[in-house]
């Protein structure tokens, strides 16, 4: 993984409300990463984990609170956006694994996008299958590419909603060394996740939501495990 | 700078989906073809009547395919959600709109052109001399239903009743459009034929006045 496109980047939630019609999917959300942290959100189904990723990249806008990013002059410039990987694989079946990947590089100024991706779909194992339609792939490859589309414009802020749906063991060993490679680059990651797997032994922050809110916020490694294993600290 | 070469990917991505599946060119091409067909049965070829209705049945069957495009022109970016990763790969999010309703123009224009001997056999209404005329009045009305269309089409598409959603908020809105291409159109393909300049020049107000709407509030159209 080669350097980030701009300097570490960390996030800051400020009383986040996000409510749709009566339902609030988030509450008076407030806290800080730092640039380089390594935060799992954690959380029953509904709890706000997606809603809140969301949030973070800039796709669903709250509708009361500040999101800012520490580090990034508060505001990210266009083509430093978070890398966002979501339950859908957010590519096009209609094009190839190359063609995507070329679409979003020169979407985002990538330096010589053909490069970029030919070393992503290397990295994520693809390359043998860069001409092959999306809609061919299996549920792993697709998150592979999801996962590659991500990483293409090198971003300093990454969010993955369970990135390991999908991904058989070897993939997940591949995911956790991918992002242990990008968070050693300074890179910033929020994953949401359900159990302690190989990804979340990344981790080194576990916070909980509940209902919208977060209930809990910890850096020990016992409450950390526990959340993770048993959704409370 | 970024707006243009932006618009340049993201039409170049509609066109590589649309020429491969060709979904959109051959519901459209179908759908006007049959339309013109049915109605060459009840209107005598050749004639006033046929010289008189035929333009209004062209424009006709034109906005009801068009709405049958407009329904999939954003609803596919769905499927996937590649509308957010696009939201999140774009510096101006109206380069995702001006994509769109370009190709939705072209697509359009494409297949008015290969409906328009059909339309001149059918109807025996020779169009030669009148093609370059023509050509600009489809250029100017299919413009202003790409662009009304392109925009209704993203509201529409995270609707429930998405369907019904979309004709009922496209056709009153179209209406102008509808009217005045129709109106050119026939003079233009009279006996006597004369080039209605204020009608196409209205067409255009028409477009520039909805294009400008989609530059200034586009964005908010694509939040969730």
């Amino acid at each position: 993984m080669t350097a980030l496109r701009i300097p570490p980047t960390g996030l800051r939630f400020e009383n986040i409300d996000k409510r749709y019609g009566g339902l609030f999917a988030l509450r008076r959300v407030s806290f800080e990463i730092a640039p380089g942290e390594c935060v799992v959100l954690a959380g029953r189904n509904g709890s706000g984990k997606t809603t809140l990723l969301r949030v973070a990249a800039q796709i669903v806008k709250p509708t009361a609170g500040k999101l800012s990013f520490p580090g990034a002059d508060e505001v990210l410039p266009a083509n430093g956006r978070p890398g966002y990987v979501a339950h859908t694989t957010m590519v096009y079946d209609e094009l190839t694994a190359e063609e995507n990947l070329l679409l979003f590089g020169k979407l985002q100024n990538v330096e010589n996008p053909a490069a970029r991706a030919e070393e992503l779909l290397r990295e994520v194992g693809l390359i043998e299958r860069r001409d092959s339609l999306v809609r061919t792939f299996s549920r792993g490859m697709r998150q592979r590419i999801a996962i590659a589309r991500a990483l293409i414009h090198r971003p300093s802020v990454l969010l993955f909603d369970e990135p390991a749906t999908g991904l058989d063991p070897p993939g997940i060993t591949w995911l956790a060394n991918t992002l242990r490679e990008v968070n050693r680059a300074g890179c910033t990651v929020v994953m949401s996740l359900h159990g302690e797997s190989e990804i979340s032994a990344l981790a080194t922050r576990a916070v909980q939501l509940d209902a919208g809110s977060v209930v809990a916020d910890t850096q020990s490694g016992a409450s950390l495990h526990s959340i993770l294993t048993f959704g409370s600290a | 700078m970024s707006l243009l070469s932006n618009t340049a990917i993201l039409l170049g991505k509609e066109l590589r989906t649309e020429f491969r599946s060709r979904e959109l060119l051959t519901t459209t091409a179908v759908f006007i073809l049959i339309v013109l067909v049915l109605f060459s049965f009840a209107i005598n070829p050749g004639t006033e009547e046929a010289r008189e209705f035929a333009p209004g049945l062209l424009w006709l069957a034109i906005l009801f395919a068009s709405s049958l495009m407009f329904q999939s022109c954003f609803l596919r970016e769905q499927t996937n959600d590649t509308l957010s990763s696009l939201r999140l790969a774009v510096s101006d999010p109206f380069a995702i709109f001006l994509a769109k309703l370009i190709a939705n123009t072209l697509f359009l224009l494409l297949t008015e052109l290969m409906m328009l001997p059909f339309f001149a056999i059918f109807y025996n209404i020779p169009l030669w001399s009148k093609l370059p005329v023509l050509i600009l009045v489809l250029f100017v009305g299919s413009l202003g239903i790409s662009i009304t269309g392109t925009a209704i089409s993203a509201i529409s598409a995270q609707a429930r009743m998405r369907e019904l959603l979309l004709p009922l908020l496209l056709l009153p809105l179209l209406t102008p459009v509808l009217v005045v291409s129709t109106l050119v159109t026939a003079s233009l393909l009279d006996r006597e034929p004369v080039v209605q300049w204020k009608g196409i020049g209205f067409l255009a107000v028409f477009d520039l006045i909805f294009l400008t709407a989609l530059w200034l509030f586009g964005e908010y159209l694509l939040e969730e």
